[in-house]
């Protein structure tokens, strides 16, 4: 058997002396979805952060493919394989829905899965709107191109941050349901999300942060309600 | 007539100050970077065009053609050296690391050519005019104008049509974002800067062809550069050209009236556009 995809073990992560990861543990395997819960300030978007080489990390607690990754800058983590919607989807304005896209290929890999008439199916309203500046479109297309983006770089490990963020239930709705097709491109995803419900549905794993830790971990169905509450809440029900 | 015949020299004029202001309105556009020292540094150019010409005993086109890499060096250096440890969310650093330069520069130049003024010699064509219609054009005003045109162009199928001004668009957007995508910022301001001192060095040919310098003209160089660069709108390249026309323009109409209003006219024009249009002729629209 082969080993994770990513592995993260012990990462610690400070802002200045704030100390925002206290010694995460994950593993995340090849073609799983992980999903990652947790309240505000739990310490999932630092998470996100550390493992994209935004914040600096210990050399040896991220590992991808076996690979120590954490003293890596983002460009050099983008490069080794792992791409990220950012929370907020941050868009170039300056750039179209089409140039956007290609920033995101700006590193090319070995795959060539993801190629714009690949995005372009799996979001037909990006081809119509391709030459619109990004930021024009309305927050769902927005994160279309977002997710789009990412995949342009054919990573092998997706990570969304908050991406169900201020968009409408119907539009979370749709942007999920390109979750299977960009799985069977390869990719192992990590899911950011305070949805729970909306993360649970696509998730073969679970893991729930609260104040910087891991607070439970475990397959979506092995989990009781109760069980997710207390560790998301850090109270019981 | 002699009203149309001022307005074209003046436009002819705005040319070079299109040149002057074209890689500050570059560099400024990607990395929100003032440089203090762009009107040095286009004197900087001149005088190596200068040293090559002496020593090659070129035509000073084919010795600006041979400035340009060494220029393009010194600015991927500037930038990769000097300029990337002063970024950031504070702009004064920057300013003062550039006033800096600005004053390293002339005193190096003195130092090292004196204070006495140079010409570069371009032969015959320096006197050579045309006539245009109704009105006679000089053929090196009207090659420095053609050349402003050219180099904005350039700069805009640059931004516009390769992955490379996807690149500067990107991290001018959000340099975060831009490493997420694989783009490494310090990289990036390292070419555009290079780029920007290729600029200054096809500015720096006209310069030293059309008149003369020396050591102590780069501050006067980089007022006309950033009028031009404010008056076009921050980081909009054919909006540099218009600027740069203008100032050219006014003073020129000025000169007419008085000789001792020309520059004044420029800057007077200068304050009523800003007074008008704050945020010149063509802002872009983000921002």
């Amino acid at each position: 058997m082969t080993g994770p995809v990513l592995s993260i073990e012990n990462l610690t992560a400070y802002y200045g002396d704030f100390q925002a990861l206290f010694g995460v543990d994950l593993a995340l395997q090849q073609g799983q979805a992980l999903a990652i819960i947790g309240a505000n300030g739990a310490g999932k978007s630092t998470l996100m952060r550390a493992i994209t080489g935004i914040l600096p990390s210990p050399r040896d607690a991220i590992r991808l493919n076996g690979q120590p990754i954490g003293h890596l800058s983002a460009p050099e983590v983008l490069e080794a394989g792992i791409s990220m919607v950012p929370e907020g989807r941050r868009l170039f304005p300056s750039l179209s829905v089409e140039e956007n896209l290609l920033i995101g290929a700006h590193v090319r890999t070995g795959s060539r899965y993801w190629t714009l008439d690949g995005i372009y199916d799996l979001f037909p309203i990006l081809a119509e709107r391709r030459h619109n500046p990004g930021t024009a479109l309305s927050g769902g297309q927005q994160q279309m191109v977002a997710i789009g983006r990412a995949l342009m770089s054919n990573p092998d490990v997706l990570l969304c941050d908050e991406i169900s963020l201020g968009l409408a239930p119907v539009v979370i709705r749709d942007i999920y349901a390109s979750f299977p097709k960009i799985r069977e491109s390869g990719a192992s995803v990590i899911v950011v999300e305070q949805d729970i419900g909306q993360a649970l549905k696509i998730a073969d794993h679970v893991c729930c942060m609260m104040e910087g830790r891991v607070t439970l971990s475990g397959a979506p169905d092995a989990l009781s309600r109760d069980a997710i509450h207390d560790a998301y809440f850090g109270v019981s029900a | 007539m002699i009203w149309l015949d001022t307005i074209v020299q003046g436009i002819l004029l705005g040319g070079l100050y299109a040149l002057f202001a074209a890689g500050l309105s570059l560099v400024f556009g990607i990395m929100r970077l003032v440089n203090l020292a762009h009107g040095d540094l286009i004197v900087l150019a001149a005088f190596l065009i200068l040293t090559i010409v002496s020593a090659l005993g070129l035509n000073p086109f084919l010795g600006a053609l041979l400035a340009m890499p060494v220029m393009f060096g010194a600015g991927w250096l500037l930038q990769t050296y000097v300029l990337n440890r002063v970024l950031g969310d504070d702009i004064l650093p920057p300013l003062l690391v550039t006033f800096g330069l600005s004053v390293v520069i002339q005193n190096g130049l003195l130092e090292g050519f004196s204070a006495d003024s140079q010409k570069l010699s371009a032969g015959p064509i320096e006197a050579a005019s045309l006539p245009l219609g109704p009105v006679t054009v000089g053929v090196m005003p009207l090659l420095t104008l053609i050349s402003a045109i050219l180099v904005i162009f350039a700069l805009n199928q640059l931004f516009y049509r390769t992955r490379l001004g996807r690149a500067f668009r990107a991290t001018s957007d959000d340099a975060v974002t831009a490493g997420l995508m694989g783009i490494r910022p310090r990289n990036v301001f390292a070419i555009a800067t290079g780029v920007a001192m290729v600029v200054a060095t096809i500015a720096a040919l006209y310069l030293g062809m059309r008149a003369n310098f020396d050591p102590t003209i780069g501050p006067a160089r980089l007022i006309y550069a950033f009028e031009a660069v404010i008056i076009g709108g921050l980081g909009s390249l054919w909006g540099t050209l218009a600027g740069g026309i203008v100032i050219g323009v006014a003073q020129a109409l000025g000169a007419a009236v008085n000789p001792e209003w020309q520059i004044l006219s420029g800057h007077i024009a200068f304050i009523l556009v800003l007074l008008v249009r704050p945020r010149g002729l063509f802002p872009r629209a983000n921002d």
